[in-house]
């Protein structure tokens, strides 16, 4: 159990991340704005570089924060719900439902909005197939989750490998762009940032509860932990915050696989401080890798999920090999 | 008169095709301690996981302080009674003191912290077990008999009235052994604790509890006080093996043949 102040401490100097991070979003680029302008821009003074900062960089920067708080708890949740360290939001295949729902949008050539939608509705159907399959007799366990999971993932990527094949070379590029997670096509940035103020604000009266349920189902209950409820619940929770954040950016690899490890090794396995901190961290995260992929060979872009990938692998091993045998 | 701590009405159990008991009705009272003994396979964790409502039987009733534990919702039934498994496993890293306050949760609200008097709770359990000193130990860095007596101090730590143990003994070395009976015993006779466990020594059963169970894996099962029950005839009936009793100070001993 952290004490308060360690909390605290943790808490405070991730929000300074944070906050540096979105700061560092909003003045880094192919056109560079000094840090005096951006204050200026953002407490609503009139100027030549204001409309960069308020209407490209600051609504980019919080989706970016939005969509990697809500992968890095996901993740979390995940990680609890199917009591496995190795878990990532994807893993039950909500990623490869809503990349089938993306990919078929961007070949029949819907507008942005159209894309969403059918990244959303792929998203929360791959959720309820796999739920339904992995229910089907009643009991669920996580190894079974977790196979259906896997499988409905793999018949999602056959689809979008078949989309991809049979798509025009024009709409290739954006196919590819959005498989591979992109904030530079999202089109809104406030419905991910309230999906995830919602999501934190559900988790966390259950947090305690979580942290015995990754002890084990029957030591849970056997605390007082109402199981069955709880894991409905935590299941939906993780799946729409995933939903909302695919649906934003594209499916960005790492953030919820890495994020929680990163930050479990600094506070521990206590769900109460392990959730807000892995929502700052994952947010901070993809917004500096975002900006990398800005300006790494600007004006040219690269996809986000790219860069979060190549983060991700090598600390992603690091980890694993010092995992206690 | 008080209300048993522990009752079961026209109980059958099943696992699989098999039945485990059959029209069982036990009531356990407050300081009384009843062993459970059986063939493997014969149904005891099964047994002792509805005893604690943690599955649903397939006909009759549990009560627990005399309500129904299906009714009860599960935080409530968690401070009525305890239940040790047979089987820890913790995928994510956790101290010892961590551990053992997860035992205060049923006590403690939704926002609650654990208070400096629930740390002092799960201290003194750690102490009663023998793991004083090691509170900021990972527990992945325990040995199996220390697991085991942090999965006790857990339970002591969550102060139920009613102890339902599944092979509290197992990684348990001789003098561990002695120890955790005793300390079971003592529990049951200072602070009127119900204590029902899971036992694979009838030697044991005998020296530390009033009443034993015995499972015979068909659907019998019989219930009687040790001294009547535990002898060397019903023994060598239950675990399909010649038995010869005993008797040493009041302590009976059982020999295979």
């Amino acid at each position: 159990m952290p004490t308060s102040r360690r909390a605290f401490l943790i808490l405070a100097s991730l929000s300074l991340l944070a906050v540096a991070s979105i700061g560092l979003a909003l003045t880094v680029g192919s056109f560079k704005v000094s840090c005096a302008e951006v204050l200026a821009a953002l407490l609503g003074q009139e100027g030549g570089t204001g409309d960069v900062v308020l209407q490209l960089r600051l609504p980019r920067a919080l989706a970016g924060f939005a969509c990697g708080g809500l992968l890095a708890l996901a993740g979390a949740l995940m990680q609890v719900l199917l009591r496995n360290p190795l878990a990532d939001p994807y893993v039950l295949g909500i990623s490869g439902g809503a990349g089938v729902g993306a990919m078929f949008a961007m070949l029949l050539g819907l507008p942005v909005l159209g894309v969403d939608g059918l990244a959303f509705v792929g998203a929360f159907a791959a959720t309820l197939l796999v739920f339904g399959l992995a229910h089907g007799d009643g009991s669920w366990t996580q190894t079974r989750l977790l196979l259906t999971g896997v499988i409905v993932a793999a018949g999602c990527g056959a689809l979008v490998a078949l989309m991809l094949t049979i798509a025009e070379e024009s709409k290739l590029r954006g196919m590819l762009f959005w498989l591979m997670g992109d904030l530079g096509q999202s089109a809104q940035w406030w419905p991910a940032f309230a999906a995830l103020i919602v999501a934190l604000l559900l988790a966390m009266p259950f947090a305690r509860e979580l942290n015995l349920l990754s002890r084990g189902l029957m030591q849970a209950q056997a605390l007082g932990v109402a199981v069955g409820r709880l894991r409905y619940a935590i299941y939906l929770l993780a799946s729409l915050a995933t939903a909302a954040s695919v649906t934003t950016a594209g499916s960005i690899g790492f953030v919820g696989l890495v994020v929680p490890h990163l930050v479990r090794l600094a506070t521990g396995n206590d769900q109460r401080l392990l959730l807000p901190a892995s929502v700052l961290a994952g947010g901070s995260l993809l917004v500096l890798a975002d900006t990398l992929a800005r300006t790494l060979i600007a004006p040219q872009q690269l996809p986000v999920g790219v860069l979060t990938a190549l983060i991700g692998v090598p600390v992603f091993l690091f980890l694993l090999s010092r995992q206690p045998k | 008169m008080t209300r048993p701590l522990l009752e079961a009405r026209q109980l059958r159990v099943e696992i699989g095709s098999n039945t485990v008991v059959d029209h069982l009705d036990l009531s356990v009272a407050s300081g009384e301690r009843v062993a459970i003994l059986g063939r493997n396979g014969a149904g005891k964790s099964t047994l002792l996981s509805t005893l604690a409502g943690l599955r649903p039987p397939v006909s009759g009733a549990i009560l627990l302080d005399g309500e129904d534990a299906s009714l009860l919702h599960a935080r409530e039934a968690a401070l009525r009674r305890a239940w040790l498994g047979q089987f820890q496993s913790d995928p994510f890293g956790s101290t010892v003191l961590e551990t053992a306050l997860t035992g205060r949760h049923p006590h403690l609200g939704r926002w609650d912290w654990e208070s400096t008097r629930d740390a002092e709770l799960a201290r003194s359990a750690l102490k009663a077990v023998g793991l004083d000193g090691m509170e900021t130990r990972q527990i992945h860095t325990l040995s199996g008999g220390e697991r085991q007596r942090l999965a006790i101090a857990t339970l002591l730590t969550q102060a139920a009235p009613l102890y339902l143990l599944d092979e509290p003994l197992s990684h348990l070395d001789l003098n561990h052994q002695m120890a955790v009976l005793e300390l079971f015993a003592g529990t049951a006779r200072d602070c009127g604790a119900g204590v029902v466990m899971v036992l694979h020594d009838p030697a044991l059963a005998h020296r530390f509890c009033d009443r034993a169970l015995l499972l015979h894996g068909d659907g019998r099962a019989e219930i009687d006080s040790v001294a009547r029950i535990l002898t060397a005839e019903k023994l060598s009936e239950l675990y399909g093996y010649r038995l010869r009793q005993i008797e040493d100070r009041g302590h009976r001993c059982f020999i295979p043949e």
